[in-house]
């Protein structure tokens, strides 16, 4: 079993996110950015697998130099190998062109599964992974909350709105999973220290056989015309509890505004 | 000029998708509206439809359309949409809708935008209104050939019931077999107790700050005494505390209660994205600088272990 994971480098979800009112591009500093968190439960299902039916691990991103910090630490987690797809033709790409680049390299892999977040964490489009699949003429199995591999199938089940479906595709198949799907595990200063000697190879545009005018800006069909920031500052009151003593204010203010 | 204007509605068990329904209406003021329904739908459903605004519906009434996920949608939508191009679909930010569009988008090389709240048009021109975090806006348009794809969070507008009738056109383009890879092979509703996260007027969330899963039922309780429905981030719902069905935020519900009371929620920006249409908001957080204080009407910076209970006890008792 050869399972490529798409993992992205953003820019930490704990840190406030700022978009540049010039470029126009959320403002990424790569010592503030790490894996995608959600790309993490992706790579720890995709490590079990490989674990009980025997295979690899292939982690796949495509971003500037610093994105390799995220392929180093999947491949801290178990993934096998890297490849890093890294050419500034790329810049500005949108869902589309992104999905087009990653589609050539996984394409030359002939995987038996991808796997991808549900979304992102910086832009939370979640449409590279269906673009994916339609452009490798996969099925997509998405918002997985759980995964079995049986023989030549994949099992998922679904989150729905209401509660879950369970949605069967014969391998291979595209899947996008949810944080429910497995923990990730914590890698080891030894394994830290063993991925940084495992290889990356990094492909351009030129390698991949992309047409560079289908990506980046160029290719890109959306067009971001203003930013605005729309801080708005709300005149809210902060005040601090010791032990309890704020609840009077609380059932004041649910009066005020007449819900309780 | 007046445009022409798809909407993508998902009708389940008959039930047409209020997101889709709220679509209709944004789609009314841009042009023509024009639902397209691939799958079962009775006649009350279809009537409802018209109801809300929609002057047609291409409906494809083949049982396989709901059988299997996305594929055999986004082939059909892009045979129609090949043959006679709208200017624009309209998708509801749902799981659903989110597969279909992110294939029909490759399938068509076309341009999407996603997690939209507003679209017009300056003449010919697409406006698009995307809101990043919770303290940006941006304009976008798209470019390129038609049909333009936007998906657009739910609650952004108002379903309007305007005794409309549509006219019901069938879709003639045939399921190509080579699409029905995706099996649904099993559908299950998880109950959840008390008023619909949706409808609520009143909504108490808990996040990573209750500490263990047990202190949820305290979320639970504040919310069944004032009457409201009880809220998770997506945090605690991934940890497996609690059903997805209650998650407020972006890949969850987004809502919009007269008063939200974050409990334990530090205000992640995809939980921000959920709920932050919310009228009064109230939060109550250990850390003075969490993000949710931003929002907040009134912030209480205390342990909510303490503050909830008191809270709960204080209310039963007035």
């Amino acid at each position: 079993m050869k399972i490529v994971v798409c993992a992205k480098h953003v820019p930490d979800p704990n840190m406030p996110m700022e978009v540049d009112t010039g470029t126009k591009r959320l403002k990424r500093n790569p010592a503030q950015s790490i894996l995608d968190p959600s790309d993490e439960f992706g790579i720890e299902i995709a490590l079990q697998i490989v674990e009980k039916d025997g295979g690899e691990v292939v982690v796949l991103t495509m971003g500037p130099a610093a994105a390799e910090d995220a392929l180093r630490r999947a491949m801290a987690m178990g993934a096998g190998r890297a490849i890093h797809i890294i050419d500034d033709a790329l810049a500005g790409s949108d869902a589309l062109g992104t999905a087009k680049a990653l589609a050539a390299a996984i394409k030359a892999e002939e995987p038996d599964m991808v796997i991808c977040a549900v979304e992102s964490t910086d832009a939370y489009t979640g449409m590279v992974p269906g673009a994916l699949a339609e452009l490798l003429d996969l099925p997509q199995v998405t918002f997985a909350r759980s995964l079995a591999v049986d023989g030549g199938a994949v099992s998922i089940q679904r989150a729905t709105e209401s509660g879950y479906q369970t949605v069967q595709a014969q391998l291979p198949a595209l899947v996008t999973v949810t944080a429910s799907v497995a923990e990730p595990r914590y890698p080891s200063f030894k394994l830290m220290m063993q991925a940084k000697k495992k290889p990356v190879d990094a492909r351009d545009t030129g390698a991949l056989g992309v047409d560079a005018g289908a990506v980046g800006e160029s290719g890109a069909k959306e067009e971001v015309l203003t930013v605005e920031l729309i801080r708005e500052e709300k005149q809210g009151v902060k005040i601090t509890d010791e032990g309890g003593d704020s609840v009077d204010q609380i059932v004041a203010y649910l009066k005020k505004i007449q819900v309780a | 000029m007046a445009k022409r204007v798809w909407v993508w509605t998902e009708v389940t068990d008959n039930a047409p998708h209020r997101g889709s329904l709220e679509l209709l209406t944004l789609a009314r003021a841009l042009g023509t509206a024009e639902a397209v329904v691939l799958g079962p739908a009775d006649a009350d459903a279809l009537a409802s439809i018209g109801n809300h605004g929609a002057a047609v519906i291409h409906h494809g009434d083949d049982a396989r359309y709901a059988e299997y996920l996305a594929e055999p949608q986004a082939a059909t939508l892009a045979t129609m949409a090949g043959a006679d191009a709208p200017d624009i679909i309209l998708f509801s930010s749902t799981p659903s809708a989110r597969d279909v569009v992110s294939r029909l988008v490759a399938k068509l090389d076309v341009g999407i935008i996603a997690n939209a709240t507003d679209v017009a048009y300056d003449g010919d021109d697409l406006r698009v209104t995307v809101p990043w975090g919770a303290e940006t806006t941006g304009t976008v348009t798209l470019n390129g050939s038609k049909p333009h794809l936007v998906q657009l969070r739910p609650k952004a507008f108002a379903a309007e019931e305007v005794g409309g009738q549509a006219e019901v056109k069938a879709v003639d383009v045939a399921i190509d077999d080579s699409t029905l890879r995706t099996r649904v092979v099993e559908n299950v509703v998880e109950a959840s107790e008390g008023p619909n996260l949706e409808d609520a007027a009143i909504i108490v969330s808990g996040g990573r700050g209750l500490g263990q899963p047990e202190n949820y039922a305290l979320v639970e309780e504040l919310a069944k005494t004032l009457g409201g429905a009880p809220g998770a981030t997506r945090a605690i719902v991934d940890a497996g505390w609690v059903p997805y069905s209650h998650q407020v935020g972006q890949t969850g519900k987004t809502v919009k209660p007269t008063l939200y009371v974050a409990c334990g929620i530090s205000g992640a920006i995809q939980h921000i994205a959920g709920m932050k249409g919310s009228k009064y908001i109230v939060a109550i957080n250990r850390d003075p600088d969490a993000p949710i204080f931003e929002l907040a009407d009134l912030g209480i910076v205390g342990d909510v272990l303490t503050v909830v209970p008191k809270l709960t006890e204080q209310l039963r008792n007035s």
